[in-house]
C-alpha cells in the first residue's frame, strides 16, 4: 500500500465514529512526526491595492495612471532602487530587513474574476476560475491529516468555506472561554453521554451527535490548553489587533493546532482609497509586527509560516472618486524565520503590459504557493489536495 | 377494490415537513380523516394560486436610471436604501415561509432560489427574481428556465449582459448547463461556446423588463449538440429540454432535497418518466408524494435540516417577533444560510455541510437562547435543586442580547390538547437515539414549556 493510500484509509477510518484505538494512537504518532509547524493565513478580504502597498516609485506609468492616489516618492518607504513600501508598513520594512519577509508579486490565477465573492471562493477553495467547488483547501487538509476540529481554528465567529472539508470541519473561536460555556451547558452534556452509538454512526443523527461530542470536546481541548495563557503585547484595539494577540496566545500555549485563519477586512476601495488603505495598512503592519514579536518571545516564531493574500488587487488606473476598481493580481506576503528567499520573490509587474481591462497579467498562480506551502511546510500530500500538480516554488 | 386508508400521523408530519416547513397539533387532527389522495390534493389546492411576496418599495419611486448614472450620491443612495430594503425582504420572506397557506409554493420557491441560485445587490431585481420563482414553483420547467434567462438579477449575476456577439461571456450558458439544467459531463465545451452565443445582446432597462439588443446578438448559424441553426436563447433551451438527462439532472436534485442524500435509480427513473418531456413540475411533486416509497421509514427523518427549516421549524411551534431584523440576519450568518446570499452559483451544498462544530452548537442552543433566557432546564426525577450549573452557565450570557418576543401563549393554545408525554411525537420526526430517549424519560416533565425547550436542543430535533 502506499503511504499516500494508507494516511487517506487511517484518516477516513477515524472519522467514523467510534475509532479503534490503535488508529488513534497511528495518528498521534503520524501527528509528531510531521512536527509542529503550522501555518497562519491573513485574509486581506476587500481586494487589497497591491499597487498603493508596495510602490514603483521610479514608474512614470505608475504615477501617469493614479495622478490623485499615487504614493509620493517622498512618502515611500525604500526598500530597493525602484520600490518601496507604503508609509503605514514601518513594521514590515522591520521584517523586510530581518530577512523575515518574502514578497511574492504577480500572484493570480486565469480568467480572473472580478467579483469579491467568487474570486475569494477560488482563493478559499482552490479552484480554476470556471469549476465550482463547496470544500476548503484547509478543509482537504483536515481531511486527510486532522482528527479533531482544532486542528484548524478560525479566530472569528463563523468558519470560512477555507476550513470546510468534505469529512472533517475546522472550528471558529474568537474567544474560546465564550465557546467553551456554550458547548457545556448541562442539559446538552447529559443528552451527549447517553448517546448510544451502535447503529447510527453511518447516519445523519449520528453525524450530528459526533460532531457535537468532537465539538465539545475541542471546546474543551483549545480552552483549557489557553486559558493561562496571555500575551501583553499591547495589539492594537482594532478587531484585527484582537485576533492576532489570541492567535498569539493559542500559539504560545502549545495548542496542538496546525492552522490559523484570520481576516482583516474593508479593502474595497472604490472610493477616497488613500485616506482607508492608509488606515488598514497600519492595522494590519502594526499587529504583524507585534504578532512576531510575541512569538520570538516565547520562540514560536521558528515553527510559523505567515501568508498574507488579497482576493485581488486593484485596476492600475485609478478611477474618478480617487479610488480603484476590481483588478487581478496582487502581491503575496510570506512572513518565517528560515525563508529560502528572504526580500523580492521576484519582479515587480510589468505595467506596461496590461490585459484588456488594464489590469496585471498574473505570472504565478496562488495554487504554486498553497502547493508549496503544503508540500515543504505542512509536509503533506499536496496533489491530493489540490487534486493537481503545481511545480513548487522556494521561498520555503 | 382498494380500501382507502387515512395518513398515519408519522406519514402526515413526514409529508409536511418535506412539502412544507413542519405541521402543528391543530392541522394534523384535521387531517387524520384524510386519505393520502385527499391530502395530498389539499396540499396542491392550497398552493393553487400564485400571489406576490411584496414590501413597500415606494421610496425608490424618485429614482431614474439617468439621474443615478449621473448622480454619484443618488447612487450610493440608492445602493444603501436598496441594502436595508433587501434586509427587510430576508425577513419578510422567512415570515412567509413561517405563515402561509401555500406552504408547498414556499417550500418549491425555497428549492427553486437553491437551484436557479442567483443574487443581486438591487431590490427591484431582487423582489423580481424571487416572485419569478414562486410564481413557476409548480409550473412548467422549460418556461422557468427560459424565464430566468431573461431576468435582470440572473443577466447580471452572470455576466449575461456582457455577453455580446464582438466578444462572448460564457458564463451563463456554462452554469445553465453544468449547474441549472444537465450536470457535468453531459455537453461540450463547443456546445458552452456555441451556446453563448445565442444569448448574446440580452439585456434589460432599469425598470427590469428584457429586450434583446440586436447590435449586440450574433444572429448566425451556431452548432450546438445535434441541431444547426440560427438558435437564439429560448432554441438552446429547448434543444437541451429535449435531452433526457436534463429530466434526469432535475428529478435526482428532487430526490436529494425531497426524499433522501442517498439517490434510489429506482425510484428516480419512475420520476423522470413522469418529468420527461412535459416538465411539469407539479405533477412530478404530486407522483413523489402519492409514492410508498416517499413514506418508507428509511425516508422518515433522515435529512438534516437547512438553517432556515430548523428556524422556520421553531417559529412554527414558538411564533418569534424580531425587534431587530439585523439580528434575524445575524442569526442566519452564524448558523451558514442567510437568504438571498447564497455563496455562490453553485448554492449551499445542503446535507452535512450545514453541520461544523460551530453551527451545531449554535443550533442546539439556539432555542433556549431565543426562547427560554438561554436556559434548558435538566432537572430529573425528583431533582428539586434545579439547575445551579444551567443558571451559572446562562448567567451574563448572549440571552438578552436577543430582542425577541416570543409568544408562549399562542404555544400554550395551539398544544392545548397533546399531553405532556406526547409532545415528542409533535416535535420530533425522527426516531429518538435509545440512549437518549432513556435520559428523556428519566426527566421531571412538569412543565410543558421546559419540555419543549429540551426537545428542540436535541440533536434529533435537526432532522427532517
Amino acid at each position: 500500500m502506499k503511504r499516500r493510500d494508507f494516511i487517506k484509509q487511517s484518516a477516513l477510518a477515524s472519522s467514523v465514529f467510534m475509532v479503534p484505538s490503535f488508529v488513534t494512537a497511528f495518528d498521534e504518532v503520524l501527528k509528531k512526526s510531521l512536527g509542529y509547524k503550522r501555518l497562519v493565513i491573513i485574509q486581506l478580504t476587500g481586494g487589497n491595492d497591491g499597487l498603493n502597498t508596495l510602490v514603483p516609485f521610479r514608474n512614470d506609468i505608475y504615477y501617469r495612471n493614479r495622478p490623485k492616489i499615487a504614493i509620493k516618492r517622498s512618502d515611500v518607504i525604500k526598500l530597493t532602487d525602484e520600490v518601496g513600501f507604503h508609509k503605514s508598513l514601518q513594521p514590515l520594512v522591520d521584517l523586510y530587513d530581518k530577512g523575515y519577509l518574502s514578497i511574492i508579486n504577480n500572484v493570480g490565477y486565469p480568467n480572473p474574476n472580478r467579483s469579491h465573492f467568487r474570486s475569494m471562493d477560488i482563493w478559499q477553495t482552490a479552484s480554476s476560475s470556471n469549476e465550482q467547488l463547496q470544500s476548503g483547501w484547509i478543509g482537504r487538509y483536515l481531511d486527510l491529516y486532522a482528527t479533531e476540529p482544532y486542528a484548524a481554528i478560525e479566530v472569528d465567529e463563523s468558519l470560512s468555506l477555507a476550513l470546510k472539508g468534505n469529512e472533517l470541519n475546522g472550528i471558529a473561536t474568537n474567544n474560546a472561554r465564550r465557546l467553551y460555556r456554550t458547548s457545556q451547558d448541562p442539559y446538552i452534556k447529559n443528552v451527549l453521554r447517553n448517546y448510544q452509538e451502535e447503529h447510527l454512526s453511518d447516519h445523519n443523527l449520528g453525524y450530528l451527535y459526533k460532531t457535537t461530542i468532537a465539538a465539545e470536546s475541542s471546546a474543551r481541548y483549545i480552552y483549557q490548553t489557553t486559558r493561562t495563557t496571555r500575551s501583553y503585547q499591547d495589539f492594537t484595539q482594532h478587531n484585527f489587533g484582537k485576533q492576532l494577540k489570541t492567535a498569539a496566545e493559542f500559539i504560545n500555549s502549545g495548542l496542538q493546532t496546525k492552522v490559523f485563519y484570520t481576516s482583516l477586512s474593508g479593502f474595497d476601495t472604490h472610493a477616497r482609497q488613500n485616506v482607508v488603505q492608509d488606515r488598514l495598512l497600519k492595522v494590519y503592519a502594526d499587529n504583524m509586527g507585534k504578532f512576531v514579536e510575541e512569538l520570538e518571545k516565547h520562540d514560536t516564531f521558528k515553527d510559523t509560516l505567515i501568508l498574507t493574500f488579497s482576493e485581488f488587487g486593484r485596476r492600475v488606473k485609478q478611477n474618478a472618486a480617487n479610488g480603484t476598481d476590481h483588478g487581478t493580481a496582487n502581491n503575496v506576503f510570506v512572513i518565517g524565520k528560515h525563508l529560502k528567499t528572504p526580500g523580492m520573490y521576484n519582479s515587480m509587474p510589468d505595467l506596461g503590459d496590461l490585459d484588456n481591462n488594464g489590469d496585471l497579467k498574473f505570472e504565478i498562480d496562488f495554487r504554486h504557493i498553497y502547493a508549496t506551502v503544503l508540500n515543504k511546510w505542512l509536509e503533506v500530500d499536496d496533489e491530493i489536495i489540490l487534486n493537481d500538480s503545481f511545480e513548487k516554488l522556494k521561498f520555503i | 377494490m382498494t380500501v382507502l386508508k387515512t395518513m398515519d400521523t408519522k406519514h402526515l408530519q413526514h409529508l409536511f415537513w418535506r412539502a412544507g416547513f413542519g405541521i402543528q397539533p391543530e392541522q394534523l387532527r384535521s387531517l387524520k380523516a384524510m386519505t393520502r389522495k385527499q391530502v395530498v390534493n389539499k396540499l396542491f389546492n392550497d398552493s393553487k394560486l400564485y400571489k406576490e411576496l411584496n414590501i413597500d418599495l415606494s421610496e425608490f419611486a424618485h429614482f431614474d436610471l439617468a439621474t443615478i448614472l449621473k448622480n454619484q450620491d443618488q447612487l450610493r443612495e440608492f445602493i444603501e436604501k436598496s441594502r436595508l430594503k433587501i434586509r427587510d425582504f430576508n425577513v419578510t420572506w422567512v415570515k412567509h415561509m413561517a405563515s402561509s397557506d401555500s406552504v408547498l409554493r414556499e417550500r418549491m420557491t425555497l428549492f427553486w432560489a437553491n437551484h436557479f441560485v442567483c443574487k443581486d445587490n438591487n431590490i427591484l431585481y431582487v423582489r423580481q427574481y424571487n416572485n419569478l420563482l414562486r410564481k413557476h414553483a409548480l409550473g412548467n420547467l422549460k418556461d422557468f428556465a427560459k424565464a430566468v434567462s431573461k431576468e435582470p438579477a440572473m443577466l447580471k449575476y452572470l455576466n449575461n449582459k456582457q455577453n455580446v456577439k464582438a466578444s462572448p461571456n460564457e458564463n451563463f450558458a456554462r452554469e445553465l448547463m453544468e449547474l441549472f439544467t444537465l450536470g457535468k459531463g453531459h455537453y461540450t465545451e463547443k456546445d458552452i461556446k456555441e451556446s453563448a452565443r445565442a444569448f448574446t445582446g440580452y439585456y434589460h432597462n432599469f425598470e427590469g423588463v428584457f429586450r434583446i439588443r440586436k447590435l449586440m446578438h450574433d444572429y448566425g448559424i451556431k452548432r450546438f449538440m445535434n441541431y444547426r441553426g440560427r438558435l437564439d436563447g429560448d432554441d438552446i433551451i429547448d434543444i437541451i429540454f429535449e435531452q433526457k438527462q436534463c429530466a434526469r439532472f432535475i428529478c435526482q436534485k428532487i430526490y436529494t432535497y425531497f426524499v433522501n442524500d442517498q439517490i434510489n435509480e429506482f425510484h428516480v427513473d419512475q420520476m423522470i418518466d413522469v418529468l420527461y418531456p412535459k416538465y411539469k413540475i407539479d405533477e412530478l411533486m404530486r407522483f413523489v408524494f402519492m409514492q410508498d416509497w416517499f413514506y418508507n421509514d428509511e425516508n422518515i427523518g433522515t435529512k438534516i435540516k437547512s438553517p432556515i427549516d430548523f428556524f422556520v421549524g421553531v417559529n412554527n411551534t414558538v411564533p418569534m417577533d424580531f425587534k431587530k431584523p439585523r439580528q434575524m440576519l445575524g442569526i442566519q450568518k452564524v448558523l451558514g444560510q442567510i437568504l438571498l446570499d447564497p455563496p455562490n452559483v453553485a448554492g449551499w451544498k445542503g446535507g452535512r455541510s450545514w453541520i461544523d462544530s460551530n453551527t451545531i452548537l449554535f443550533r442546539l442552543r439556539l432555542p433556549s437562547i431565543l426562547l427560554n433566557n438561554s436556559r434548558i432546564s435538566a432537572k430529573e426525577k425528583g431533582d428539586f435543586n434545579d439547575s445551579m450549573m444551567g443558571m451559572m452557565a446562562s448567567k451574563g450570557q448572549s440571552g438578552s442580547y436577543f430582542k425577541v418576543v416570543s409568544d408562549w401563549s399562542a404555544f400554550r393554545e395551539a398544544y392545548k390538547n397533546v399531553p405532556i408525554e406526547e409532545l415528542s411525537e409533535h416535535l420530533i420526526v425522527t426516531q429518538i437515539n435509545e440512549g437518549t430517549q432513556a435520559y428523556l424519560n428519566g426527566l421531571g416533565k412538569t412543565s410543558k414549556r421546559d419540555y419543549c425547550i429540551q426537545l428542540m436542543s436535541l440533536p434529533e430535533y435537526q432532522m427532517c
